[in-house]
């Protein structure tokens, strides 16, 4: 018998209003409708969110763990980048 | 707190509502560990347990429509059989995966008629129930819905399985809308819908799924159940054994 595995989705859930969607986990759906919906009970079901998005897995495209050095190493020593030098008034946040 | 009357008919009407959620939610949480996919093994143990809170609501109003201090746990696992007054089609056996969804689809869609109506409830304990699970209700017809659509317009074999679902399960659909003196009582006294008046809205609903499906909707026959007065298939007897086992041998027994 043939068996064809249903195709694997990454589910990003919004907290709330006004943060971003993140990744939460992943979920196997036949298809985009059913996927929101599967995604919706498990990884919504404890009021976790007010947002999900679905991705079909295979339409992510990954950097390559084996590039790393060359990919993250360079920024080690550019302290200059980080916006560490302003004081930031207590009103701001999620910075 | 003003204690009325009971009216035999409101607390009927309630108690009906009540075990409908709280049979197929018993019935549904059958798959718990056993579901195809363990997506869908949440996804129906989320809808049992929306059914039996549901159920936990409607049960408590119905013993305080009643009086007699009963409340939903009494309800639930002290009544036998003859006393359930669930629609036939919430005790049927699970069968396969496109018998439950086919089930979940015809039933949660009469519910969304249900508690549309049950939202401008004269009894308004009623009517903030029905907000409350008309929402877990449009869910649960949505999901079965999609289901229904795509097992009836899948393989060969899921096709002639879900039609094989719908044929046995049809004919139990007709006594959602049989007619009775309490559903009478109840619209006249504004507290709710006579049932058969929600049978044209209900085929507007579930027809055009069914047909999306590529199924054959059953002919009407003269076959008749009787569950929601009371009078069940031999199914419920094992149902309610198993539900009822605990409170049975120890009794009050709490955790």
């Amino acid at each position: 018998m043939e068996r064809k595995e249903w195709p694997l989705w990454e589910v990003f859930v919004r907290s709330r209003n006004g943060l971003d969607h993140k990744h939460c986990g992943s979920v196997h759906a036949p298809d985009a409708k059913l996927a929101l919906q599967v995604a919706r009970d498990v990884y919504t079901r404890r009021q976790e969110g007010v947002s999900i998005w679905v991705v079909q897995a295979d339409h992510i495209v990954a950097s390559d763990p084996d590039a790393k050095p060359e990919l993250f190493d360079p920024a080690e020593d550019k302290i200059y980048r980080h916006p560490t030098f302003y004081q930031l008034p207590d009103e701001v946040n999620h910075m | 707190m003003t204690q009325q009357t009971p009216n035999p008919a409101h607390i009927e009407y309630v108690t009906r509502i009540g075990d409908n959620a709280l049979i197929l939610g018993q019935r549904m949480s059958e798959w718990c560990g056993h579901a195809p996919v363990l997506e869908e093994d949440m996804a129906l143990a989320n809808m049992s347990l929306d059914l039996i809170g549901q159920a936990r609501m409607l049960l408590t109003r119905a013993g305080q429509l009643e009086g007699k201090g009963r409340d939903e746990d009494q309800l639930a696992f002290l009544r036998t059989e003859m006393h359930y007054r669930n629609l036939t089609l919430c005790e049927l056996p699970n069968a396969d995966f496109g018998r439950t969804m086919v089930r979940n689809f015809l039933f949660a869609s009469f519910q969304v008629l249900l508690w549309e109506r049950l939202l401008a409830s004269s009894d308004t304990e009623l009517a903030a129930i029905a907000a409350k699970s008309l929402k877990e209700a449009r869910y649960h017809a949505q999901h079965a819905g999609d289901w229904v659509v795509r097992l009836g317009d899948g393989t060969a074999e899921s096709h002639e399985r879900t039609q094989a679902a719908l044929d046995y399960l049809w004919p139990y659909t007709a006594e959602f809308f049989a007619a009775n003196p309490t559903d009478e009582a109840i619209a006249a006294a504004g507290i709710g819908p006579a049932w058969s008046e929600l049978e044209a809205a209900w085929e507007a609903a579930v027809v055009p799924v069914l047909n999306e499906a590529t199924l054959t909707v059953p002919a009407r026959t003269p076959f008749k159940s009787y569950g929601k007065f009371g009078r069940h298939s031999e199914h419920l007897g094992h149902l309610l054994s198993e539900m009822q086992y605990l409170q049975r041998t120890y009794p009050g027994a709490q955790w």
